[in-house]
């Protein structure tokens, strides 16, 4: 008998909590390596909790914390994800071929997040290592306090890009609303474009790294000015 | 933590199943909201000069029949009712704010939920579900309506706290959110001789709103001055005979999706409340922008 390395769930039939508890103590056990999730219509917490190798299509829409915490997993939405998506993965890939609701990949520590669409407000908020790549645009705050990792926006972005930016990076293509607090606009290295260039190509995307400009931290808040007369 | 959740249907044949496409969209929002639910559902107007009250009995053991007898004898004209669990439907062609003033006094088990030619208004405590059942939204028809799965957090569980609030005329408003500043705008509409009903910060936005519609504003001038007045967060969506408007703040911490199609404008908080529609696998999906105002006419 052939051993099968591939599972199929249907959520319509399956309980949402059945399939994150296969995920979660059976896949591996099974030596499943790949997992494909049928009508996610929009459940939450999908995917949630990884950890372990293995390749998650989910076809269709998803609800909040899509692989959030995922370690290891490649997870695939094919559809929209909703808020929180990949929020604090520690390693792995997620990708979202549809656009993502806020704070996608928030707190993330490693791992890539692609988001194909548009990425909405706070994504990348409190960035702790992963990275980001967004096709489209982000919404107002993202990356705000982001303190390592680094996020790449092929689109515009909306009011206050990386406001209070710690060590993180953040490339943008196109026009920015507005900068935060205390990041600043800096000259792009070898270093930089090479960056690009990895997470482009990881994500699959066309781009050129000449045409991104690099965002960091002017690092004026790292400690208290007394004398700011409440600049910020 | 609240859902919300509206439907347009621009196709005249869906209209008979307006309550229910709606009513798994309601149940849906039963996690965001489970402690009360509502809507407004907007019909074809009623005819002439006759207008409709939405009437609310509570735990109140109302004699309809003897209630309807009595307004008929005080008030000349036709009133008909529609009764559904403890709401009816009054129609009346006598002047609607002389049959309110008129319940306020000699029906004091009633409360006027809604005026208009095209609203019907259902709120009560209660899982969304149960709601449902109670009132029979599946069987209700119209063009267009607004709903709402209401999980208090600043403000009693109560039927009177649900939402939709109305104001004025054909004129509803759900809320998603929080507003820090209710009783200041509160302070600002009382002496204009605006009156509330309960202490919800939602019903001040409500009002609001309407009191800026009724000074000539459009809906889209209305929300945009409501951007300056009303502090908080909020996924606003309202109602008018004509229309659905649906705005979020500048933060929009509370979410919201659309999907359109040939055929309708559904709203809701999450897409978990779209997906049982009709070709929303096909529909244009999107998510409100904040400080956007996206309207809808039927």
């Amino acid at each position: 008998m052939a051993h099968l390395t591939s599972k199929e769930f249907d959520l319509s039939v399956t309980t949402l909590r059945d399939v994150n508890q296969y995920l979660h103590r059976q896949m591996a056990a099974d030596g499943v390596t790949a997992v494909t999730i049928l009508n996610p219509d929009g459940a939450h917490s999908l995917a949630c909790g990884m950890n372990a190798s293995a390749q998650i299509e989910i076809q269709g829409h998803v609800g909040y914390y899509v692989a959030g915490m995922n370690k290891h997993a490649n997870v695939t939405v094919n559809g929209n994800a909703g808020p929180g998506a990949a929020e604090n993965m520690m390693s792995g890939l997620v990708r979202v071929r549809g656009f993502a609701s806020t704070s996608a990949a928030a707190s993330a520590r490693g791992g890539c997040m692609v988001i194909e669409g548009d990425a909405a407000l706070r994504c990348g908020i409190s960035l702790k290592g992963a990275d980001i790549v967004v096709g489209g645009d982000v919404g107002s705050f993202s990356g705000f306090m982001a303190q390592a990792g680094r996020m790449v926006i092929c689109g515009d972005a909306g009011d206050a890009l990386g406001d209070s930016l710690y060590e993180a990076v953040i490339y943008v293509r196109g026009k920015v609303k507005s900068l935060g607090a205390d990041a600043q606009y800096e000259e792009m290295t070898d270093a930089d474009r090479a960056s690009v260039a990895e997470l482009l190509g990881i994500a699959g995307f066309k781009h050129h790294p000449a045409e991104f400009r690099r965002i960091a931290s002017a690092r004026k808040l790292y400690h208290w000015n007394a004398d700011a007369n409440q600049e910020y | 933590m609240c859902g919300i959740v509206g439907l347009l249907l621009k196709n005249p044949q869906l209209r008979p199943r307006l309550g229910e496409l709606m009513v798994p969209m309601m149940i849906g929002m039963t996690e965001r909201g489970p402690d009360s639910a509502g809507l407004a559902v907007f019909t074809q107007p009623v005819g002439g000069s006759s207008y409709k009250l939405s009437l609310y009995a509570g735990e109140n053991d109302v004699d309809w029949d003897a209630f309807l007898a009595t307004l008929t004898a005080a008030i000349p004209g036709l009133h008909g009712l529609r009764r559904a669990a403890n709401h009816s439907v009054l129609t009346t062609s006598a002047a609607p704010e002389v049959v309110e003033a008129w319940i306020e006094t000699h029906a004091t088990d009633l409360t006027v939920l809604s005026i208009g030619k095209s609203i019907d208004l259902y709120k009560d405590i209660g899982a969304p579900a149960e709601v449902a059942r109670r009132y029979d939204f599946a069987a209700l028809q119209g063009t267009h309506l607004v709903g709402h799965t209401r999980m208090a957090t600043e403000s009693a569980v109560t039927p009177a706290h649900a939402h939709p609030f109305t104001a004025g005329h054909d004129f509803c408003l759900v809320h998603n959110g929080s507003l820090s500043n209710p009783n200041l705008v509160r302070r600002k509409l009382e002496p204009l001789g605006i009156e509330f009903e309960t202490d919800n910060d939602t019903e001040a936005a409500c009002r609001y709103f309407e009191w800026r519609l009724r000074e000539g504003d459009d809906l889209q001038t209305a929300v945009r001055r409501g951007f300056e007045e009303l502090d908080g967060f909020y996924t606003f969506l309202m109602g008018t005979d004509s229309e659905l408007a649906l705005v979020r703040d500048a933060f929009a911490c509370k979410p919201a999706i659309v999907a359109e199609t040939d055929d309708y404008v559904a709203v809701a908080s999450e897409f978990r409340s779209l997906a049982h529609l009709p070709g929303v696998r096909n529909a244009k999906l999107f998510e409100p922008r904040p400080q956007e105002v996206y309207s809808w006419r039927i």
